[in-house]
This record gives C-alpha cells, sequence and structure tokens, in this order.
C-alpha cells in the first residue's frame, strides 16, 4: 500500500516506542518517556512546593498566584471527589487523591504540548501501577475495616439480593470487584492517552503528506488536526479526574460497604 | 471464498490478510455497544438538566463518571485490535 503511494512510513510500532538514551539495553533503560514521567513528578512538586510556602506565611491567608491556582485544583478534588463519593471519612485520604490527580493531569497533558508531544501514560507500565496501588488500596482498607471473611462477604451476598439470584450475582460480583476493578482502571487511562496519540499523530502524517502534493487538499485535514488537539485536552484532564474518582469511588465502597 | 480473494494482496498471504480484517471486525464490533449506552448516557443526562437546572453540576459529573465506564469497552476492543494487528 505504502509502495503505491511512493510515500516511506516507519513502523507504527515507534509511536510509542522510544529509543534509550543512558543504560541502553537494561531493564532500568530511560528513555523519552521516563524523562517525562520523572519531568511530570518534578513540575508537580515543585508546583505544590511554591504554593505550600507562600501558604505557610502569613499572607498566604488570601491566596494568590501559583497557591490560588493550586488552592483551586486541591479545592476541586475536595468538594467534587472526595466530599461527593466518600463523604468526610475520605479527608485523610486527600493527600493520595490529590497527587493521583496532579500527576495522571500533567503526564496526559504532554501529549498536547509542541515539542513534547508523547503521553506518558501511552505504555502500559505506569497506568499498570497505578492501578496495582489502588487495588492494594481499597483491598487493604476493606479488609481492615470488615475482616478478611467479612469483606469477601460483603462481595458475594451484596445486600438485598434473593438466595435464588446469588448463584449468579456472587461470582460476578467477586470477578468484577477483583478482577475487572483494577484491569479496567489500567487499561481505560492506557487506551484513552495510546488512542489520542494515535489519532493526533495519524492527522498530523495526513496533513503533511498531502501538503507535498496539494496545497489545499491539507486544508481539512489540519484543521481536524487542530479540533482533535482541543478533544485531546479534554481527555487529558477528563482521564485524571476519572481515574480520581474512581479511586474515591471504591475507597468508598471499602470503607462503607452498606451501600 | 469473497473474503479469501479480499484478504489476499499478494498470492499466498492469506493469514496476514485475513488477521488484518478480524482486526477490523474486532474493533467494529467493539464500538457498537459503547457508542449506543453513551448516548442513552448522555440523552437521560440532558432530560435530568432540563427538567431540573440547579442539579446540572452534579448530574454533570456523574454522567462524565457514566461515559469513562461506557467508553473502556470500546477501549479494550480497540487496544485488542491493535494487539492482534502487530
Amino acid at each position: 500500500m505504502s509502495a503505491i503511494l511512493a510515500l516511506e512510513f516507519p513502523p507504527v510500532s515507534e509511536l510509542i516506542e522510544w529509543k534509550g538514551i543512558f543504560l541502553k539495553g537494561t531493564v532500568f533503560e530511560v528513555n523519552k518517556v521516563v524523562l517525562l514521567m520523572w519531568a511530570s513528578v518534578a513540575i508537580v512538586f515543585a508546583l505544590f512546593l511554591v504554593a505550600g510556602k507562600r501558604a505557610s506565611r502569613p499572607e498566604g491567608l488570601v491566596p494568590a498566584g501559583v497557591q490560588n491556582v493550586v488552592e483551586a485544583g486541591v479545592d476541586f478534588v475536595r468538594k467534587d471527589i472526595v466530599l461527593q463519593t466518600i463523604g468526610p471519612e475520605g479527608l485523610k485520604f486527600m493527600p493520595f487523591l490529590v497527587t493521583l490527580f496532579f500527576f495522571i493531569m500533567f503526564g496526559n497533558l504532554f501529549s498536547v504540548i509542541p515539542v513534547i508531544q508523547m503521553p506518558v501514560n501511552a505504555r502500559i507500565a505506569l497506568p499498570a501501577f497505578m492501578a496495582v496501588i489502588v487495588w492494594v488500596l481499597y483491598n487493604y482498607l476493606g479488609i481492615a475495616k470488615q475482616g478478611l471473611f467479612g469483606y469477601l462477604g460483603g462481595i458475594l451476598k451484596p445486600p438485598g439480593v434473593p438466595l435464588g439470584m446469588l448463584v449468579l450475582v456472587a461470582p460476578i460480583e467477586l470477578v468484577s470487584t477483583i478482577l475487572v476493578r483494577p484491569l479496567s482502571l489500567a487499561v481505560r487511562l492506557f487506551a484513552n492517552a495510546l488512542a489520542g496519540h494515535i489519532l493526533l499523530a495519524t492527522f498530523a502524517v495526513l496533513s503533511t503528506a498531502l501538503l507535498k502534493s496539494t496545497i489545499v487538499g491539507a486544508a481539512v485535514p489540519f484543521a481536524l488536526l487542530v479540533g482533535l488537539t482541543g478533544f485531546e485536552l479534554l481527555v487529558a484532564v477528563l482521564q485524571a479526574f476519572i481515574f480520581t474518582i474512581l479511586t474515591a469511588v471504591y475507597i468508598g465502597g471499602a470503607l462503607h460497604p452498606e451501600h | 471464498m469473497l473474503l479469501n480473494i479480499l484478504a489476499q494482496q499478494n498470492p499466498g498471504e492469506l493469514a496476514e490478510g485475513l488477521k488484518t480484517v478480524g482486526a477490523g471486525i474486532v474493533y467494529g464490533g467493539a464500538a457498537i455497544g459503547p457508542g449506543i449506552g453513551i448516548g442513552i448516557v448522555v440523552g437521560n443526562a440532558i432530560t435530568a438538566m432540563a427538567r431540573q437546572p440547579e442539579a446540572a453540576g452534579m448530574v454533570r459529573t456523574t454522567m462524565f463518571l457514566g461515559i469513562a465506564f461506557t467508553e473502556a469497552l470500546a477501549l479494550f476492543g480497540f487496544v485488542l485490535s491493535f494487539l492482534l494487528n502487530g
């Protein structure tokens, strides 16, 4: 097919498999994705450090500048995520949820920044690891609150289910709570980041290829590329919000089992 | 029979071609359900927001949650189709 159009395209895997920069060939190979992960950590850390320093000084009572933006973000997580799903008990999970939200959001935002253009979550390692952390957390909370058999009993026998239906409901509930929740958390984040990245790359390559042959023909793909970049920006923030609110829902489900 | 012919570009490429056709069918089938599902979720959310505008914030948040749940299924299919076809 590429021979027909007389255009050379590198294989699709090069969109996400980057060459190593340091420590090539070992397990600890550092490539662009790893550097972006470190950059995301550094940005979140620096943001909260600057905002926190000002907040602990006397004039920090009236937020301004960086502190204002960070406090708006923290307030958003507090009101719309924690208080809506867990209630006042969840406020001790605020540091974890805020970190999750901001880290995933900055990791996804790298997908639309011009020179960088690579979402950190487009490789499954990071979403999978975060999903495992969330899984360990909500299972630990459930077991600590109700004991191992109480927790499993609560999953297998949801309140208000007649005995005859239990034969059907129990395995479904077990698989859903223990297996499907972390898997879907990881794959939802990973697939959204990957799909956005591939879409943007496809339309960019299409615009460039059409620009070389007909200049007018590149106008439509380019307009679509602009629209898709805006959409990808929305999806980046939305997926961070979804991951965080689902984590909060699972924590709430482990803490208040009588739902 | 027709599928066998369509899936071959050069003679002897049947397996490769069928893998690509399979990947297309996987995503096509995976996108139907979530498409309808997200339509239902958002439609009901719009109705709820029209009936009670002061609850629009909470309805919008729950709508995004519902969209994420159903969209995850379509994305499973998307990832699977890429896994099938290199």
